[in-house]
């Protein structure tokens, strides 16, 4: 029997940045917020002296535990999906702040170009620029009216950085709130080499934190000491921006506000018209809850979102053979084929690579978006190059020239000397979406409740290729100029490999000015369900040239102000 | 070297009744013999030069808990020490305890699969054995994937768990060693193991409801791990695969040091010293 709890104003389901913003804004703003988390709650303590490369990098501990559920990949309509079944195929984020705990902080905003990216790529190269199939659209927004909320994430997580020196750089209302992390040789190496070639580098914009800070909320992070167990793992100083240290106990000192681990969501409950409440399974006791609200808040990460709405029957499912439909519409992400380089061997430098953290590098943006001439190119929009220092964990630092054997005497000795011999720049091309990379409910597979799991349908085009193979030419370049001895490209692969181990998913129920052609409005409000609001990145309609957090977060931020506007009114649409 | 041995011998070695005491934990009551052990190779990692051989300590902890037969351990072992020989950088698999690191690996809930997605079905089509076969370098691309071990990504697509699929696996290189040579494979000359490796690494050889490739990538990726994973997994034994690369452990911070234009070269810390 599902049991029926009183009603809230709003129930949020997610506790990372996209739901830890909203329950932080709408329970400063006096509502009652419920949160579900389907993990277990977590503070800074569980992070305290577990610095464990095995089990965090390597069995991935702050991972979804797939024996619940997992999503099914193929490439094309025609092939049967498989599972992605083990954890070193798919990290998602889990547990309390759920992937922006164990998040490497690298905070870059998306760029003009991206909001209106249909309108500047006709407007400057003409309609046959975009190839048939790519689903190319605007995102109703403008940037500088994302300005704003970008503006506030990074107060928020106190992200320490400096300006992009690019004169082409979007501009920035103020300074980030903290001042860059600090420049190794490696890092200078990286930004000579890039300044002997004509181009601007800057350090990595990062929510490792580089001195004691107080956010606007009151909440303090600590200061980052580079400790190198970063990326993958909690912060064990408190020195990360991340909810669990910002976000979830702002919205906890409120009182307004009620926090529910391994809470696992299962529906939104709807009338038709709009949503009366989420339905969840207690973990603990197998016990099914009903909790109604006034607003319904989708925060998971794009599979669940992308899931839970298929699974709730809300909105047109898509469908690639006629391109109509906008849930699971517009899939893309940043694959294997987006993080593609030059890796440099130095036969008589050492750097101290086991020294770093999760955002520590630099990069440069002469090469992102349009801000060079495609005329002549096979692809649109660019990629950051750019040099990271996460901290090399032993297991980690294998990294061996081409044509060593893969195992035995040579690959032993080879890997030893080169772990502190190697540096790696990479590029981070942008990922259009096309008609026939979408997500839908899998025909097979379950997950434990014997619900369809989420199918992916994902493919590489041309436009993936091309800019991959440009990419890793320009980093060849600049590998080339740090002076290393032996240069390795990276191969461009032919296809995706089903492997999700990124974590940067997204789109499905993307937003626009259309409602023909997005699911959501530009405050991320479901245009079929007005009190409905599907909050983190499922809501871009293409993934751009950076890392995606601080855009997600900016979304979440925008989202909160509309929801907030949304039950003052006593509802309607926003837009 | 016996339980009993070791502790006599603690008893009546000055250095190391002073560092027994030094650590307080025998006044607390809570000591169990492996506990002194581990303390007592630290010591010696530490201060002094004493060769691998002639601790006895870390050895506590080298018992099979998973391969119930001798003979699969000792396949195991050898077939470990062909991926990562002893050789002039340093000690080798068997010298680092990687196979016991395997063995508890394979009895923990990793090994039983318990994280991983199990339903089936477990389809067994060429399209199935193609993706296995996917796995080309692309394991190190991606946010994230550069923190990960230079070995393709395992695709997992059978029934079995992994501890299944190593003795499986362990079995069908003795079986392919008894066919071609007629002995078992660790009685074989290096190039012959090598050879019959290189045969599951290529895929080529059948095994029931897996690729060979799988059980292959995933020794292969074991193997590592052993050799690098802190030692409190039971490999990497007294940190020599640490020292060998000149990795310091787990540190609480490098906040002083990064900046450095010299490469720091640090005593080897393991998570045991960075809890305590």
């Amino acid at each position: 029997m599902v049991k029926k709890l009183n009603k809230v104003d709003v129930v949020v389901v997610g506790t990372g940045w996209a739901g830890g913003i909203i329950a932080a804004e709408l329970s400063k703003a006096g509502y009652q917020v419920v949160a579900l988390e389907r993990g277990e709650e977590k503070s800074t303590k569980d992070y305290i002296g577990v610095k464990d490369e095995l089990r965090f990098t390597n069995r991935f501990e702050m991972m979804q535990d797939l024996s619940h559920e997992t999503i099914t990949s193929r490439n094309t309509l025609e092939e049967t999906a498989l599972p992605v079944r083990t954890k070193h195929e798919i990290g998602v984020g889990t547990d309390l702040g759920g992937g922006s705990v164990h998040w490497a902080g690298a905070t870059y905003r998306f760029i003009p170009y991206d909001f209106e990216i249909y309108t500047q790529t006709v407007e400057r190269y003409g309609k046959e620029k975009i190839p048939e199939g790519m689903m190319l659209q605007d995102w109703g927004i403008t940037y500088d009216e994302m300005e704003k909320y970008y503006d506030r994430f990074e107060k928020t997580a106190g992200i320490s950085g400096e300006q992009d020196p690019n004169p082409d750089a979007p501009k920035h209302s103020s300074d980030y709130p903290n001042p860059p992390t600090k420049e190794t040789p490696n890092i200078k190496l990286f930004k000579e080499a890039a300044k002997s070639l004509g181009y601007h580098p800057y350090q990595v914009p990062s929510a490792n934190i580089t001195q004691h800070y107080e956010n606007p909320d009151g909440e303090t992070i600590n200061q980052c000491v580079y400790c190198a167990f970063c990326t993958q793992y909690g912060c064990d100083f408190g020195a990360k921006g991340d909810p669990i240290v910002t976000v979830i106990p702002t919205a906890q000192k409120t009182g307004n506000f009620e926090l529910r681990t391994e809470s696992y969501a299962r529906r939104v409950l709807h009338n038709g018209t709009k949503a009366t409440g989420v339905l969840y399974v207690d973990m603990v006791t197998g016990q099914e809850y009903e909790q109604p609200a006034d607003v319904v808040v989708l925060a998971a990460f794009t599979f669940t979102n992308n899931r839970l709405l298929m699974l709730s029957k809300i909105g047109e499912p898509y469908d690639p053979k006629t391109r109509k439909g906008v849930i699971g519409r517009n899939y893309n992400g940043q694959f294997g084929i987006t993080f593609l380089g030059a890796r440099g061997f130095f036969n008589n430098k050492k750097f101290n690579l086991y020294m770093g953290a999760g955002a520590l590098g630099a990069n440069f943006t002469d090469l992102t978006g349009d801000n060079f001439d495609h005329t002549d190119l096979d692809f649109i929009h660019g990629g950051g190059v750019e040099h990271r220092q996460y901290g090399d964990g032993a297991i980690a630092s294998n990294k061996v020239p081409k044509g060593t054997s893969r195992w035995g005497s040579e690959f032993k000795k080879n890997a030893i000397y080169y772990a502190n011999r190697n540096l790696l720049v990479w590029y981070t091309p942008a990922v259009m979406s096309w008609w026939h990379n979408y997500t839908d409910l899998d025909p097979t597979y379950t997950d434990i409740f014997n619900d369809p799991l989420l199918r992916v349908t994902f493919k590489y085009t041309d436009q993936d290729r091309n800019i991959a193979k440009f990419g890793v030419e320009k980093c060849r370049e600049v590998v080339e100029a740090m002076g290393a001895d032996i240069v390795d490209e990276d191969e461009v692969p032919e296809e995706f490999d089903h492997i999700y181990q990124g974590g940067h998913y997204a789109g499905g129920v993307i937003m626009g000015a259309d409602k023909n052609t997005s699911a959501v409005n530009t405050y991320l409000q479901m245009w079929d369900v007005e009190n409905l609001f599907v909050v983190g990145a499922s809501a871009f309609p293409h993934f751009s040239n950076h890392h995606p957090t601080a855009t997600v977060g900016a979304l979440a931020y925008r989202a909160a102000e509309g929801i907030e506007k949304y039950l003052k009114n006593g509802g309607g649409s926003l837009v | 070297m016996s339980d009993n041995d070791s502790k006599n011998k603690e008893q009546y070695d000055p250095s190391r009744r002073k560092f027994i005491k030094n650590t307080g934990i025998l006044a607390g009551g809570v000591v169990g013999g492996s506990v002194i052990g581990s303390f007592l190779t630290n010591q010696f990692q530490t201060r002094t030069n004493t060769p691998v051989q002639d601790l006895d300590t870390a050895t506590l902890q080298e018992a099979r808990m998973f391969f119930d037969r001798k003979e699969d351990f000792t396949i195991l072992s050898a077939a470990t020490e062909r991926l990562f020989p002893k050789d002039d950088s340093g000690p080798g698999a068997i010298e680092l305890a990687v196979p016991y690191f395997i063995d508890k690996q394979l009895n923990s809930s990793w090994g039983t699969n318990a994280k991983v997605y199990m339903k089936g079905p477990f389809l067994q089509t060429s399209f199935v054995r193609d993706y296995e076969k996917k796995d080309r370098d692309q394991s190190e691309q991606g946010p994230n994937t550069d923190v990960l071990p230079d070995v393709p990504t395992p695709r997992y697509q059978t029934r079995l768990n992994r501890g299944e699929i190593f003795l499986l696996g362990i079995r069908t290189i003795d079986q392919v060693s008894q066919e071609k040579y007629g002995t078992s494979f660790d009685q074989l000359e290096g190039e012959q193991q090598d050879e019959i490796l290189t045969a599951f690494e290529n895929g080529e050889i059948a095994m029931p409801g897996i690729d060979s490739r799988t059980f292959f990538n995933l020794l292969l990726q074991l193997t590592i791990e052993g050799a690098y994973a802190d030692p409190v997994y039971g490999g990497n034994k007294n940190m020599l695969g640490w020292k060998m690369k000149e990795y310091p452990g787990p540190r609480a911070a490098y906040i002083n040091d990064i900046e450095s234009e010299e490469f720091i070269e640090m005593e080897q810390k393991s998570l045991r010293d960075y809890q305590s």
